[in-house]
């Protein structure tokens, strides 16, 4: 490693990722961020003050050695940098890219006080694209049998990342996905643009390779029951990671009028469906110079928006009932919704979905919004100022609000003990839901989260089913120490 | 891939299709709905199980070649496969003791409407199968339903087969004659909007099966919302049947109309293939499920 001297290193600004041309992305599917080059990776890399207890493992959901795998790239060990990702997180191609790492890993760095946090994220992924394209993946050693077998529900972050953690100890695991294509909401909800979908499926190949089964069309609850997956087909623990797939409505009138959709249905039609491509056998709501108001704050109002336009819509606006700072999108994808042109209107709130006489979309009345005090999550609370209320054409609306737990999986299993919210409920340090053997994770648990969280959720299962499946005594799957 | 065991054709543009999906079979109950994709980039649509032998493992599946997937699903043999079938979906009928129930089914609705007359006979109900169509070769299964001790009255719209007009007409005699516990109406959305109405007045419990557009069937999407009693509906999970006395169904006429120029459009490109094209894309279906069966 060149020996550049510290006050060098500290004069340096933060890495800026390279990226297509905002109004060059703005028309099409390829990804925004092109990814850092070997030299830009190595520089930041070195800018890493390699802190005696670095700040930022704690910041990370699942505690990857952070500073030990940028400690490698700066010395240009590209794969091990990878083998002390890997110890840590499965998905590292994926996480690299949809994190929100201004609120973790990067919003504990050290030189975040200096605004200059390192990117963590994109080393992440420079890694993990780096050992995928040059195939330094180490290649897969033969694992001992268990004689175990585990039925994982649901093919999303947190059903990978089960998966993968149970077959490494040998285990044989089937995934379970209800739609005919594997990965969730990594499929269906994230746009190629943010997350390419053959990163997606070589992931998944992965699982595959350590001797992963997927069946897809399996949709448990109605194809096969929870109970039967543990009686007749003989598996030994069931994990339940189907995620929270219910759209939330607007519940204000109009909204079953043509062009309003859900953010589900909208993005699904496009990225599982293909519905952007010539030819596609699934439709879409022709948006070509049609203005489009999408509803929402997160990172889903954010695809929701920002896909449209490359749809060719002529203006996108997303509304927002708080403000700017209360939105939980990452920082990066509401930059980049702004640089392709994304209007925001802040502080209003939907009244009403305007229709014609044939039932298609025609506007929407907003209530124009002011901060008051605070709420339960501690943001201030949008409050509406009277008599402020306004109209704006719109042909197409994107509900982009949240979702709750989708009620099909529990609703058929009465042993599965709901919370008032609909979410499954479990014993979180292990995962353990109220059904004896099975357990479960991610957005089924938490309610609409992250992508991250939902790994993470799936890896603490994946260890407490191990511990299951050693004792073979539910009431006393020990605690992790 | 599902493989398809029989196909026949039942009627103009109407084909009787059997496919091996054994899960299904074990636990389809009348009223629900399978999701079916026929090609490698298929859309997914919804057609209801008319049919399950669990000891075959098998499925009956009724498809009309009115758009571009009806159309292709309709040219494929036994021996040819489907690129995805899921299911069983939607909650099942609700088969009571109703004494005297009558299904209405018009034109392919007879085939959503024959499982559940299936099921009201082998509770003990006496039921009546209004069945209609434009002429006499759309009159659909009325053997099948006979076969199962159904009393059937067969409608056409040109009086070349049973009675002369609608089969709302049919109903209102029927109801009118005697005392009947239930009504099932199964067909185009107009067609279960009049026999509500039918119904109505005399407070008679009456169900349409809905059929709005789908996309994964499963909830998620919400694409099939429909509004019921004045409250919001996704006909997936909460159907497909409801009260037809509070369906909007004007609502959803209009929301069936929502991709209609697209449909149009895609339907023209296949009609506009030459014979040598057409019969290229077919064994491009066919291949493109025999490569994938392989691996």
């Amino acid at each position: 490693m060149i020996k550049v001297p510290r006050r060098t290193l500290n004069k340096l600004d933060r890495v800026t990722m390279p990226e297509q041309d905002p109004l060059v992305r703005a028309t099409n599917f390829v990804e925004v961020n092109d990814g850092l080059t070997p030299e830009q990776a190595t520089v930041e890399a070195m800018r890493c003050l390699q802190c005696k207890t670095p700040t930022c493992i704690d910041g990370c959901p699942v505690n990857i050695q952070i500073d030990q795998f940028i400690e490698r790239v700066a010395n240009g060990d590209i794969r091990g940098a990878a083998d002390v990702i890997r110890m840590d997180s499965l998905l590292p191609a994926i996480c690299g890219r949809v994190c929100p790492q201004e609120a973790q890993c990067e919003g504990t760095c050290v030189l975040d006080k200096k605004n200059k946090p390192i990117a963590i994220g994109h080393l992440e992924r420079y890694v993990a694209d780096t050992v995928r394209r040059y195939g330094l993946e180490p290649p897969v050693e033969p694992i001992k049998p268990s004689g175990k077998s585990v039925a994982v529900v649901g093919s999303g972050p947190a059903g990978l990342a089960c998966a993968a953690d149970l077959a490494k100890s040998g285990h044989q695991v089937r995934i379970f996905e209800a739609l005919h294509q594997p990965g969730g909401v990594l499929i269906y909800g994230i746009p190629e643009f943010r997350l390419p979908k053959d990163i997606v499926a070589s992931e998944i190949d992965g699982l595959k390779a350590l001797g992963v089964e997927v069946e897809t069309n399996a949709i448990i609850g109605r194809t096969t029951t929870v109970e039967e997956l543990l009686s007749d087909e003989g598996y030994d623990a069931v994990f339940v990671g189907v995620g929270a797939g219910l759209p939330r409505f607007l519940n204000v009138d109009g909204e079953n009028l043509i062009g309003v959709y859900s953010a589900n249905e909208f993005l699904t039609r496009v990225n599982l469906m293909g519905a952007y491509r010539e030819g596609a056998e699934t439709p879409v709501l022709d948006l070509t110079g049609r203005r489009v108001v999408v509803f929402g704050g997160g990172n889903t109002a954010m695809d929701s928006a920002r896909t449209p336009l490359r749809l060719g819509a002529e203006e996108v606006r997303i509304a927002y009932r708080r403000t700017e700072a209360e939105m939980p999108a990452r920082v990066e994808e509401i930059h980049h919704a702004k640089e392709e042109g994304i209007v925001f209107d802040f502080l209003v709130s939907p009244v009403e979905l305007l229709g014609n006489e044939e039932g298609w979309l025609t506007g929407v009345r907003l209530q124009r919004m002011e901060l008051g005090e605070p709420d339960d999550s501690g943001r201030r609370r949008p409050v509406p100022i009277e008599g402020d209320i306004y109209d704006l054409p719109a042909d197409v609306v994107i509900v982009a609000i949240g979702n709750s737990p989708n009620p099909l999986l529990p609703a058929t299993e009465s042993r599965l003990e709901q919370t008032r919210w609909g979410t499954l409920a479990v014993d979180e340090s292990t995962g353990r839901t109220t059904m004896p053997g099975v357990f479960a994770g991610g957005d089924i648990v938490t309610g609409g989260a992250t992508v991250i969280l939902a790994m993470g959720a799936g890896r603490v299962a994946a260890a407490s089913i191990e511990r299951y499946l050693a004792s073979g005594v539910w009431d006393e799957v020990p605690e992790p120490a | 891939m599902y493989v398809i065991i029989e196909a026949e054709s039942i009627a103009p543009d109407v084909r009787r299709i059997v496919v091996a999906a054994p899960k299904i079979a074990k636990k389809h109950q009348a009223g629900q709905f399978v999701i079916v994709r026929v090609t490698p980039n298929g859309e997914r649509i919804p057609l209801t199980i008319a049919e399950s032998d669990p000891a075959v493992g098998s499925i009956t599946l009724f498809v009309q070649a009115i758009g571009r997937t009806t159309t292709l699903m309709s040219e494929l043999e036994a021996g040819d496969h489907l690129e995805d079938v899921a299911g069983p979906l939607g909650r099942a009928s609700e088969i009571e003791q109703y004494g005297t129930a009558v299904v209405v089914g018009g034109g392919l609705g007879t085939a959503i409407a024959y499982p559940i007359a299936r099921a009201l006979a082998e509770a003990g109900n006496r039921v009546i199968a209004i069945v209609g169509g434009r002429s006499r070769e759309y009159v659909l299964l009325e053997d099948q339903l006979a076969a199962h001790g159904i009393e059937v009255i067969p409608c056409t719209d040109d009086g070349s087969y049973g009675r002369k007009g609608f089969v709302t007409e049919a109903l209102a005699d029927v109801i009118e004659a005697e005392d009947v516990g239930v009504v099932f109406a199964t067909g185009p959305v107009p067609m279960m909007g009049a026999v509500a109405e039918v119904t109505r007045s005399k407070g008679i419990e009456t169900i349409a099966s809905l059929n709005p557009i789908m996309v994964d069937g499963t909830g998620m999407c919400g694409g099939c919302r429909v509004e019921v009693g004045g409250e919001t509906k996704f006909a997936c999970v909460d159907g497909p049947e409801f009260d037809a006395h509070q369906v909007d169904f004007q609502l959803l006429q209009r929301r069936n109309t929502s991709y209609r120029a697209f449909e149009a459009e895609r339907m023209d490109d296949l009609k506009s293939l030459d014979a040598e094209h057409h019969e290229q894309l077919l064994a491009e279906i066919r291949g493109a499920c025999k490569t994938e069966a392989a691996t």
